[in-house]
């Protein structure tokens, strides 16, 4: 049955894709939510079945069909189920499902209405495999996949070129990604001659000496790979222009799947990171600088959807920063939460913008509060759970585990504990700063209409789960309710804290302590006194902030503008001269050749006779 | 019996040169007769007198005959000022140059020739024709589908046919 | 060489006879010479003159030159059989004469001039 999952999405995206024109909307509309909802319901019951196997049974596996057997390399399609592929399978199924039946509503106008599900449809096929896969070469398959569709759907109002523009530059940037992957993936296959991701941790712990450079190398490419998918330094510079596509889209593929898959990669991987510690240090490292860089910028945005995306790839950081302590659990026990308020927040966020008639900038919108009062709450609820507000969101629980171990588990350290609280920080202002500008204040825009309940139930549903999804986990001070981290423990390490209960409790009063006052801050600031922040808004520091550090303009000096120099150079393609050469000289040597033949019956006797006398004289000189 | 040979020998080359070199076709198919009549008298001194024989009524007699019946037919002595265009001097120097490079090759292919030439055996024409009927008998008769052959295909191709079209077309 | 005169009468007329007895002691590589010059010169002709009629008539002196030397081989070696190639020589020469006669004539009434170079519609037009 868990082949089933995968493959459902994949029919639905045939049927939507061959036959969606001459489909109804009501129709396309079940087809492509409700194929996601049967999944998620498959999903449900393989979860119910596969925990009550444990602890006996860590893994299932089924062999669909035999893909590659090309010598030595042997893929099948075959998928297996552990702890790590079942939450992510929850997360994904789940929160697709509820994206799929808000779209319905959101799309509702839009003539691209089943291109919209059918894209989408293959987008949850594609990542399944990712998080299913046996082996590498599945799972790279998935990877493409997810990048595929990021750039299908990015780009899916085509017809203007600036969406073109954003979804070639995703499309390009997680490209390099991919290479440095396939590389890697290149030199495990080499290494081991298998591509089955469980053999090759196994034989990778037994043959590979820690530390020596040829584990360093992959573990280092497998990180590119993960970098640019999950748009972490330096790779990060596609996310926020990604916002031009539909909402429902960032809200999928941008907050809660796609770029969580650099998170799975690492994590699945592990043993081959643990084995390269100099690369974990530098997954932590790049973590704690990407939250740190995001949140900065995400301070100065006034594009709604453009906070968010720097929102995500901050909160990605903090994934990142945990698995680089090797705080496996935390990581991904993060990533589920974070799934749930960032789809929560870009769900939102598209009712606004859908309702005030396009219009993305927060400075424009304003007392939305009385007007879509649904909309307000799950939306507050969602940045309340984004900013740690302390016992009762569940992002609480989520951040701050990860905050402990950053500090106490082996590789931590003070340093990276003091980026992730300053980070904490940054997250409770600017989401609070979003808040307060977009829905308290005069209206500066009216809305058009009011959300249909289609779209409003996804976001209700979904700002439930933000509060409550973070009972599952709690730490020994409060709760002492582990039922998380013994499930993901099945197939990750466990973390070794160094630090004891108490000193536990104390970072937890320090983060709730953080996140209190930066909503507080952020009230002062942008609610009761908005003139504090006006020198600060037009200061050039603020305008760096804005451009995301320059990552743009120093990528385009770097890059794009030598690439273009060369390609004007090379406007009459001189790497082509040689192609062309043979066939220039080949018509050369005809035209001389053809002056010999020139018709008269006397020149051809000569030649003749030439020949004559010269053979003879030849033969006879011998 | 050698004098013979030289005087006859000589006179072919020399009436050879002169009938490639001339201007008017007639003169060198006459001129080229009279080659003919001296090799005949070559062959007749090289122990081969059917064959002298044959030579004159044959090729002397007949081929060249039919050389000039067509160069008369087709009026040619009358172009004698393109003859004297197309046969500037300066046309000789190459042929002449590749002939000699090909005499000097024949020079050197002869020098490892023995020489015998003792007995004197006339060959008469009773022999030739005991060999020619009974060795050679299949050469005979292909030689004459041969000759059957060139002569329809010489009427063939020497006839013009009128262009006759349908009366139809050619009303204008 | 032994020059034989002989005068006979005979009932109404007078037989003069000069017979010729002797043998050619010429060596053969000047016969064979001999042939090759004649075949030179054919050469030449064929390739200096435009006329089309005096190439057919150099090519004549050509075929004619090698019956030569056949002849010449058939006195060294005393048999017929160079005598009877020379016959077939001669068979082919006269077929191909002829033939040859009959395409000069087609194409005077097609070119209206006999100049070799004006056939030249084989030419490559590139």
């Amino acid at each position: 049955m868990i082949a089933l999952i995968p493959s459902i999405p994949f029919l639905s995206f045939l049927v939507l894709a061959l036959f969606g024109h001459k489909l109804t909307r009501k129709e396309a509309g079940y087809i492509g939510a409700g194929s996601i909802g049967i999944v998620a319901l498959l999903t449900f019951i393989v979860a119910t079945g596969f925990i009550k196997t444990l602890p006996q049974v860590k893994s299932y596996s089924v062999i669909v069909w035999e893909w590659i057997n090309a010598g030595n390399l042997k893929a099948n399609i075959s998928f297996s189920l552990d702890a790590l592929s079942l939450v992510f399978c929850f997360v994904i199924t789940f929160v697709g499902f509820l994206i799929h039946v808000y779209s319905i509503g959101f799309m509702a106008k839009d003539e691209g209405f089943s291109r919209f599900f059918a894209y989408m449809n293959l987008f949850i096929g594609a990542m399944l495999i990712l998080v299913l896969a046996d082996n590498i070469l599945l799972m790279y398959l998935g990877w493409e996949g997810v990048g595929l569709c990021s750039y299908l759907l990015i780009g899916f109002w085509y017809k203007e070129p600036t969406n073109d523009y954003a979804a070639r530059k995703a499309f390009i940037i997680t490209r390099i990604g991919d290479t440095a992957m396939i590389i890697g993936i290149f030199i495990l296959f080499l290494s081991f001659g298998t591509v089955n991701i469980n053999e090759l941790m196994q034989q990778a712990s037994e043959k590979w000496v820690t530390g020596s450079s040829i584990a360093v190398f992959t573990a280092a490419l497998l990180l590119v790979g993960a970098l640019g998918k999950s748009a972490q330094l330096p790779l990060q510079t596609w996310l926020p222009d990604a916002m031009a596509g539909p909402s429902p889209v960032s809200a999928l593929i941008h907050a809660a799947t796609m770029v969580t898959a650099g998170v799975y990669l690492i994590a699945r991987t592990h043993v081959l990171f643990s084995l390269a510690p100099v690369i974990q240090s530098a997954i932590a490292i790049i973590g704690a600088l990407t939250l740190l860089i995001a949140g900065f910028s995400a301070l100065a945005q006034h594009d709604l959807k453009r906070i968010l995306a720097y929102s995500t790839i901050s909160q990605i950081g903090y994934m990142f920063l945990a698995l680089g302590v090797g705080a496996w659990s935390a990581a991904v026990f993060h990533f589920m939460i974070h799934a749930f308020f960032k789809a929560l927040l870009f769900l939102g966020a598209g009712i606004v913008i859908l309702v005030l008639n396009e219009e993305h900038d927060i400075f424009r919108m304003g007392g939305l509060r009385k007007k879509m009062p649904v909309v307000f709450i799950t939306f507050l609820i969602g940045s309340a759970s984004l900013s740690a507000l302390p016992l009762i969101t569940a992002g609480f629980y989520s951040k701050d585990q990860i905050l402990w171990y950053a500090f106490s588990s082996q590789s931590g350290s003070l340093v990276l504990w003091l980026a992730g609280i300053i980070g904490a920080l940054l997250t409770a202002l600017y989401s609070f700063r979003m808040i307060f500008i977009t829905f308290y204040g005069e209206a500066k825009t009216e809305p058009v209409f009011k959300p249909g309940k289609i779209m409003t139930v996804p976001l209700i549903i979904l700002a439930v789960l933000s509060l409550v999804g973070g009972f599952v986990e709690l730490p020994a001070s409060i709760g002492n309710i582990h039922l998380f981290s013994n499930l993901v423990d099945n197939t990750l390490p466990v973390v070794v804290a160094k630090g004891g209960e108490n000193q536990e409790f104390l970072f937890q009063l320090l983060s709730a302590l953080i996140a209190l006052t930066g909503i507080y801050f952020a009230y002062l600031i942008y609610f009761k006194k908005p003139a504090l922040s006006e020198p600060f808004s037009h200061s050039r520091i603020n305008k760096f902030f804005e451009k995301g550090w320059g990552f743009d303009k120093l990528y385009d000096i770097l890059f794009v503008k030598p690439i273009v120099w060369f390609s004007v150079i090379d406007k009459n393609d001189f790497f082509d001269w040689w192609s062309i050469g043979i066939s220039r000289l080949a018509i050369l040597l005809n035209r001389l050749l053809s002056i010999t033949q020139n018709g008269k019956l006397r020149w051809y006797l000569m030649s003749f006779a030439i020949g004559i006398a010269l053979i003879l004289t030849y033969m006879l000189s011998k | 019996m050698n004098v013979f040979f030289y005087i006859a020998a000589s006179v072919a080359i020399i009436s050879t040169i002169m009938a490639i070199s001339g201007r008017n076709a007639i003169h060198s198919l006459l001129n080229l007769i009279l080659s003919l009549l001296a090799i005949s008298v070559v062959f007749y001194l090289l122990d081969a007198p059917f064959i002298a024989a044959l030579e004159v009524i044959i090729y002397a007699g007949a081929i060249m005959v039919l050389f000039i019946f067509v160069t008369m037919m087709l009026n040619i002595g009358l172009e004698r000022k393109t003859e004297k265009k197309w046969l500037n001097p300066s046309m000789w120097i190459i042929p002449s140059i590749l002939a000699a490079v090909l005499l000097f090759d024949l020079i050197l292919t002869l020098k490892n020739v023995k020489t015998t030439t003792v007995d004197q055996h006339v060959i008469l024409p009773k022999q030739v024709g005991i060999s020619l009927f009974s060795t050679y008998l299949l050469g005979v008769e292909i030689a004459a589908i041969l000759l059957m052959a060139g002569v329809i295909g010489a009427y063939h191709l020497g006839s013009q046919k009128k262009k006759v079209t349908h009366r139809f077309l050619n009303k204008n | 060489m032994l020059i034989i005169w002989e005068v006979r009468r005979k009932k109404s007329h007078i037989v003069f006879s000069i017979k010729i007895k002797g043998m050619l002691t010429v060596p053969i590589e000047t016969l064979l010479l001999f042939a090759g010059i004649l075949f030179l010169l054919g050469l030449i002709g064929l390739l200096v003159r435009r006329n089309m009629i005096f190439m057919l008539m150099s090519i004549e002196i050509m075929f004619n030159s090698a019956g030569l030397a056949f002849i010449i081989a058939s006195t060294h070696w005393k048999q017929p059989d160079g005598q009877v190639m020379f016959i077939f020589i001669l068979a082919v020469t006269a077929v191909e004469v002829a033939i040859g006669l009959a395409l000069i004539l087609q194409v005077y009434h097609h070119y209206k001039t006999l100049d070799a170079d004006e056939v030249n519609k084989l030419k490559d037009n590139t």
